[in-house]
């Protein structure tokens, strides 16, 4: 509890309140423990509570089982990571408490089940122990036939009363996730809830608070990354889709399929990865932006088709949840390492456009944006999220819907004449017609893998492949200088700029905060569009003696990371400089400052 | 969807409906295929906007540039998946994918399985030369067995597909087998192939005069082979019949094999909708969407 508690004289069962401005709660299990359904509860009451939430998980990538964890950081203020540190460990087994007892804080607190945690006297000195039959005392409120079952809604009673949250509208949430089901599974969870809220937490001492949140002018929705790029697939009027499913991606596949319906669009579950991308093409081109998606393997297996939609000009959303790789790798852990295959992972010289969004609330908002840059560009355009975001809880605002949602239905008023691949078009864009438009000059045209002609018949020539290759890459030139300008977190100049993509957003910009607190001048700077680049970097660096890209992705054999390598090819500025790590994990902000400062020490 | 309204045309001519002049080698058996083709959409009516032509990749495969509407020239293999997701989400046009035996039983073998399994509604016509012409002779998937080429220069040794029994077996609901030497029967074919709903596969022979000449003589009267029509007795609906008498590779006999009406990938999928458009019934998509994001406070 990161603000010095600060003794309440409200006296509550003997127990003292004390006030506290945020909290990190780690809930460490075994995966069918049902722990991610307690942060998720957690996730969601902070929402309706105005306050910011962000959570992270592991889960192992066995198919039953396997120690897991969630880790939910609740606070009054802003929430930029799911904290280095936990303020509270709830340890299930001997193996929870053994491997996660270093991320507790000093004096932290230790929540563990009794029944199978033997705490480490040489421990009990630098934490505060709670034990608690959790196990036993949720089968005696339950009843046995449930087994371990349940014990996480106990523990979820438990922390309701350590934090004093808000028991009303938590018993609310666990009905509403029972909905549907019979009653008496409500009544089992409330039962093992209240019996975990009645718990005497005498050995605590004390309970704690949160300060009242700053107001906000608008509700917040709480969800994971993938619901937010799935909902804001929706949003941007997308109603066709196919995939295949593969881990972390399927989360949207199957939220898709299951929306879809509604709008009456359809998601085809595939065969394999090629049908799903040449399937998302050919609607596409039927003049409705389709979807398909994938984790990195997959995303391989896609990108001749990919190449293909580039070579004919077809708009198309690609999706790539990244995992740790190559191969099979890490399929439940986060890596940022397909930036490479994202941007040239094509056979020949084939431009894309790659966009990385770097919250929960901008997947939902760069699905949107990629869906018009795919249109107006007609081009293919990868969104590169990854595992950590896709599967971590955020509190954002509530989209206005009503002024977000669009209409991209295809466009079928017959024209005079038409030429798709227009040389002279403005910026080289291309704008296809769609098959059932009818042309009155009676020339139709194809659309092909072929170098072609300005009717999208094949053309051998010399100086079409040469004026073709520049129109395909000169529509994203005019796509870079149309993005908008990035702009540092923190002054604009300094000594460090911390660079990065994606989810470590968070981490960079809390980095930069602790950094500052302790007289360091460092500034961050995230960059949401890898290919084409916006315009400006150059400024931005110019303030700084270092740039550090951070990545979580491998240095390599030169230290440059995937993003590092491409900033360093497009300014050779030897001032940028990779900071990289591959554990599978998210950074934390120590580890990003102790980076920091052994990457200048070593100057 | 189109402004024009269609009593007002008159059916399309020959000359409207070629494009590019095919690139194919004088002879091709591929020339019968596109002529009757054109013959079909001008016998239907079917105007250049009405329908796609898709292919995938091979010297049947550049179908689509000779042909004046719009097409598409797609990648090896993938047609059938392509031309699936233009036959779900524009169910007003008529679909046709054209390609040769590496197209559809080699390298997209996968989707020729899963496309008749799903029963997408769109016509697949599979021109089968029993040879790779555009990389210049080498064995096919549908080669015979001792078929010399670059690839097996002593003779192919891996037991051909047998393209009828492979469709009928995956669960395509219309099976037809044709050659471009009888352009009668051929027109037939696609006209039955275009009328069925669902999936509908035709093998039409054709030859390669280039890389493997006089490989359907048996079958051709012209060079003293024997056109052979299934038996009059034939049931196209009793599978084990048609996959019983697709046996014989060449010269086989000509017909359809097998068809079966079973709902289509749009049927099935329509029904999954309408459950789902009677609660949407009358709200704006945003009102549907912010059902869920209310769902998520």
């Amino acid at each position: 509890m990161s603000d010095n508690p600060t003794a309440d004289e409200a006296v509550s069962d003997n127990l003292k309140v004390s006030k506290i401005h945020e909290a990190v709660i780690r809930i460490a299990g075994n995966s069918q423990d049902g722990i991610q359904s307690i942060g998720g509860f957690l996730a969601r009451l902070a929402g309706r509570s105005e306050q910011e939430v962000m959570t992270f998980m592991t889960i192992p990538s066995t198919i039953s089982g396997g120690p897991s964890i969630f880790q939910v950081r609740l606070s009054s203020g802003e929430v930029l990571t799911s904290g280095d540190e936990a303020d509270v460990l709830m340890a299930f087994y001997q193996h929870s408490y053994d491997n996660h007892v270093d991320f507790v804080k000093k004096d932290g607190i230790i929540l563990y089940d009794t029944a199978h945690v033997e705490p480490d006297p040489e421990l009990e000195k630098r934490f505060r122990h709670i034990g608690c039959p959790i196990a036993e005392l949720t089968v005696e409120a339950i009843g046995g036939t449930a087994k371990d079952k349940g014990k996480n809604i106990f523990a979820l009673g438990l922390v309701a009363r350590m934090f004093d949250l808000d028991s009303e509208r938590l018993e609310g949430l666990i009905a509403e996730r029972f909905k549907g089901k019979p009653e008496s599974v409500t009544e089992t969870a409330l039962s093992a809830f209240h019996a975990g809220h009645a718990y005497p937490l005498t050995t605590l001492a004390e309970i704690y608070e949160f300060e009242e949140p700053k107001a906000r002018d608008c509700e917040q929705v709480v969800a994971n990354g993938n619901e937010a790029l799935g909902y804001g697939i929706l949003a941007a009027g997308v109603r066709f889709g196919a995939g295949y499913p593969i881990t972390p991606w399927s989360d949207i596949m199957e939220l898709l399929r299951r929306e879809l319906p509604k709008y009456d669009g359809m998601f085809v579950q595939c065969e394999d990865e090629i049908a799903a991308v040449s399937m998302a093409i050919g609607a596409s081109w039927g003049g409705r932006v389709a979807i398909t998606g994938s984790s990195g393997p997959g995303i391989a297996l896609k990108g001749e088709a990919i190449g293909w939609a580039v070579m004919a000009e077809i708009p198309l959303l690609v999706i790539d949840v990244q995992r740790g790789g190559p191969s099979t790798g890490m399929p439940t852990n986060v890596e940022q390492s397909d930036l490479n295959i994202a941007c040239f992972g094509g056979h020949g010289d084939s431009p894309r456009v790659v966009l990385a969004p770097s919250s929960v609330e901008d997947c939902f908002y760069t699905a949107i944006e990629a869906v018009n840059i795919a249109r107006k560009y007609s081009t293919p355009v990868i969104i590169l999220t990854d595992q950590a975001i896709a599967t971590r809880i955020e509190a954002f605002g509530m989209p206005k819907l009503k002024e977000i949602c669009q209409d991209i239905s295809p466009d079928l008023t017959p024209r005079d004449d038409h030429k798709p691949y227009d040389l002279s078009a403005p910026d080289g864009i291309t704008q296809h017609a769609a098959p059932g438009t009818f042309i009155k000059s009676g020339k139709y045209p194809v659309v092909t893998g072929l170098e072609h002609n300005e009717m999208g018949h094949p053309s051998g020539s010399p100086k079409m492949h040469l004026d073709m290759t520049a129109k395909r890459h000169n529509k994203l030139k005019a796509l870079g200088r149309d993005l908008p300008k990035p702009e540092a977190y923190g002054p604009d100049e300094g000594n460090v700029l911390l660079v990065g993509w994606g989810s470590t957003q968070g981490s960079l910009r809390e980095a930069t905060e602790q950094a500052r607190k302790d007289g360091d001048s460092i500034s961050a700077l995230t960059i949401r569009h890898i290919n084409p680049l916006p315009e400006g970097l150059e400024n931005i660096f110019s303030g700084f003696n270092h740039v550090f890209v951070v990545e979580n992705n491998d240095g390599g054999l030169y230290g440059y990371g995937q993003l590092c390598s491409l900033l360093r090819a497009r300014f050779c500025d030897p001032k940028i400089e990779g900071i990289n790590k591959t554990d599978g994990l998210t950074w934390r902000v120590k580890d990003v400052l102790a980076r920091v400062k052994e990457k200048l020490e070593e100057k | 969807m189109s402004a024009i309204a269609d009593i007002e045309r008159k059916p399309l001519t020959k000359k409207e409906l070629a494009a590019d002049h095919p690139t194919w080698c004088p002879g091709c058996g591929d020339f019968s295929v596109l002529a009757l083709y054109f013959k079909l959409l001008q016998k239907r009516g079917l105007h250049h906007e009405k329908f796609a032509t898709v292919a995938g990749i091979g010297c049947s495969s550049r179908f689509p540039y000779f042909v004046q509407a719009h097409g598409t020239h797609y990648i090896h293999g993938r047609a059938l998946p392509y031309a699936t997701g233009i036959a779900l989400s524009r169910q007003d046009l008529d679909v046709f994918v054209f390609g040769g035996d590496g197209d559809a039983f080699s390298i997209g073998g996968n989707h020729f399985n899963h496309c008749a399994r799903k029963n997408v509604n769109l016509t697949y016509c599979v021109m089968d030369n029993n040879v790779y012409g555009l990389t210049k002779k080498q064995t096919s998937p549908t080669s015979p067995i001792g078929f010399k080429s670059k690839t097996d220069m002593w003779g192919a040794v891996d037991k051909p597909i047998n393209p009828m029994q492979q469709a009928i077996s995956a669960g395509a609901t219309f099976v037809a087998r044709t050659t471009h030497t009888n352009p009668k029967h051929l027109l037939a074919m696609m006209e039955a192939a275009m009328d069925h709903k669902g999936f509908a596969f035709i093998e039409c022979l054709s030859e390669c005069t280039e890389f493997y000449d006089g490989a359907f003589d048996s079958s051709n009267p012209r060079k003293g082979g024997e056109f052979r029509e299934l038996p009059e007795d034939h049931d196209p609906t009793d599978e084990n019949a048609a996959y019983a008498i697709s046996e014989e590779l060449v010269p086989g006999y000509f017909g359809v094999y097998y068809q079966i009406s079973r709902p289509t990938k749009q049927d099935v999928e329509a029904e999954v909708n309408a459950k789902f458009l009677e609660k949407t019934k009358g709200l704006e998509d945003w009102e549907i969407l912010q059902q869920n994001f209310d769902k998520m406070k």
